[in-house]
């Protein structure tokens, strides 16, 4: 077996780059942007030769890298006056996943995501991306606020999966994902969905669903974790990176599959080492998706909604 | 001579098979409630035994070149040979006390019951015959979740068989979910839960995520009776819990209350 590569050691030297950019940008150097320049060549240089041989389990890495942008970073860039709603108005507020309503170039929209911390307490506090029922409830009622008054719906998809935990089968964790895919192939409003970072299986796909799925290049959607995968498969956890490989989870997989509408470029190094540009990136598209969404009418946007999901599958008819 | 005689899982108690078949795969001692084939359960649930077998013209593949200790294909060749089925569910028309249905009844002999590509179309064009036809749609699920091997196809079938018994909302047409042993994962996670009616046979292991998962998470040992049917019902997630000899009674009952449509 090939020895897999962890990502942090790949990445080592474009960090240091990205470091020294950093402290470029706050000095009162002359000569600024010329070095700038030449540092983000260098990264540019070092990504072409890292890049191409990225497996499937160091693209995992990225996804999960922790300095990636989050759902808030993303709302803080492409929303103006974003207001976030709390509660599912039955048991609880879960802090797992972040939803309300903020201006989108002009327009009202509804931003729901799955939401990670960025420290230790954080990290806890939004129990690592893990939503309980209570989440995909609020998801749920912000997207049929969003019908109320015609708002498109924009979701950030970065969860490891659904918190598997005694209260959240106790409160229905599986009634509340299944209530959302039948709630939401019934939404007379666009859906757009962006994987930004962990697509974890049925967790994703409560909010993960709509008229398009756009992904961004490093980031990953998958049935099962790569490591749940290896323990159940190969019974090994030495196994991850062939689950990983197996199970076909990037964004060209997906779009092979014909499963996605759009890959998002991110630059080089990924997302976190140019976070500003991939917020740009993933404005560029999201606005032409929705433009494109916009200009049907809802029968025909549920019509086609509809189309989309039931062709997905590959089999044999005789 | 031993092949005559079997152990109960729950009881311990040496039974007679025959008197276990004759009794619904039900152990005659302590109601124990032994997993029945798709087809045993298609006999079992229609007026005479009487089904009618449609959507058998599509078969599995192997779309990711999946492999692990054992090739995808593989293991879909030795379930077949082990089933006689195509894969891991069966759609039938026929009829429960008159009434025109469709089942779909999955099978848990096949992989586990889970659901890649072809349990996603076959529930999607049973709910789709549903709709067109104007019948009733009766899904008997026993499965341990989206098939890994298929991948993000797997994942997507969820939305797939939501979205198709949606359909059925709008139509004013029933849909009743019949849970058994096991049902958890991405059958739970979507058209299982979706059922006007909800029911389970009795001390059936139903819930999202599977118990060893929840133990090696929370670190805890889970509770006695935690996602069973019981656990269940009395979280307000099913309508009712039916015996397996109850059953076909209690779907006629529930069929002629809901087609009972004012003029």
């Amino acid at each position: 077996m090939k020895e897999e590569k962890d990502f942090y050691k790949l990445e080592k030297k474009i960090v240091l780059f990205k470091e020294e950019i950093e402290k470029i940008q706050s000095s009162e150097e002359k000569d600024k942007k010329t070095k700038i320049t030449r540092l983000q060549r260098e990264i540019e240089r070092e990504w072409a030769e890292i890049s191409p041989s990225l497996t499937p389990l160091n693209i995992v890495q990225m996804a999960r890298h922790p300095q990636r942008p989050y759902t808030l970073d993303y709302i803080d860039y492409l929303s103006e006056d974003f207001m976030e709603l709390h509660g599912d108005r039955r048991a609880a507020d879960d802090p797992a996943i972040v939803a309300g309503f903020g201006f989108y170039r002009g327009r009202t929209a509804a931003f729901i995501g799955h939401q990670k911390g960025r420290t230790t307490r954080k990290r806890i506090e939004r129990n690592f991306g893990q939503a309980n029922p209570e989440g995909y409830r609020k998801a749920l009622r912000v997207m049929k606020l969003a019908e109320k008054f015609h708002f498109p719906v924009i979701t950030l998809i970065d969860t490891p999966g659904a918190y598997p935990g005694i209260q959240a089968e106790e409160r229905g964790q599986a009634e509340a994902i299944a209530c959302n895919l039948k709630e939401i192939s019934q939404l007379k409003v666009p859906v757009v969905n962006v994987v930004i970072g962990e697509g974890g299986s049925g967790g994703a796909l409560a909010i993960g669903v709509g008229d398009a799925i756009l992904m961004l290049e490093y980031s990953f959607y998958s049935v099962i974790s790569p490591e749940g995968c290896a323990a159940i498969l190969w019974k090994d956890q030495r196994a991850v990176a062939k689950a990983a490989e197996n199970l076909k989870i990037r964004a060209q997989d997906l779009m092979d599959l014909g499963i996605i509408d759009k890959i998002i470029p991110e630059p080089p190094g990924g997302a976190h080492i140019d976070s500003q540009q991939t917020f740009k990136n993933v404005d560029k598209e999201l606005n032409l998706t929705l433009k494109r969404l916009e200009r049907k009418t809802p029968e025909e946007r549920l019509e086609e909604r509809y189309r989309r999901f039931r062709e997905i599958g590959v089999f044999i008819e005789k | 001579m031993a092949n005559l005689w079997t152990r109960c899982n729950n009881c311990r108690h040496i039974i007679y098979k025959q008197d276990i078949l004759e009794n619904l795969s039900v152990c005659p001692a302590c109601n124990f409630h032994f997993r029945l084939s798709a087809l045993d359960r298609l006999r079992m649930l229609l007026d005479e035994g009487q089904y009618n077998l449609i959507d058998q013209n599509i078969f599995p593949v192997d779309p990711l070149g999946f492999e692990d200790s054992v090739k995808y294909s593989k293991r879909l060749e030795e379930s077949k040979n082990r089933t006689s089925l195509a894969d891991a569910v069966l759609n039938a028309e026929g009829t429960l006390g008159g009434i025109p249905v469709i089942i779909s009844a999955m099978e848990f002999g096949f992989m586990g019951g889970s659901m890649g590509s072809i349990v996603g179309e076959k529930i999607t064009r049973a709910a789709e015959k549903v709709l067109r036809e104007r019948l009733s749609l009766i899904i008997v699920s026993c499965s341990g979740g989206a098939r890994m091997q298929e991948g993000a196809l797997s994942l997507m079938q969820l939305m797939k068989t939501s979205s198709a018994v949606a359909k059925l909302n709008e139509a004013g047409l029933p849909f009743i979910s019949v849970l058994t042993d096991p049902t958890t994962g991405g059958v739970t996670a979507s058209f299982a839960m979706l059922g006007d009616i909800n029911i389970a046979e009795p001390n059936a292991l139903i819930g999202f995520a599977g118990p060893r998962v929840i133990e090696q998470t929370i670190k805890e040992k889970l509770p006695k009776g935690f996602q069973s049917s019981e656990f269940l019902l009395r979280h307000g997630m099913l309508d009712d819990i039916v015996e397996r000899k109850n059953l076909r009674p209690y779907l006629i009952r529930a069929l002629r209350l809901l087609l009972n449509r004012p003029q």
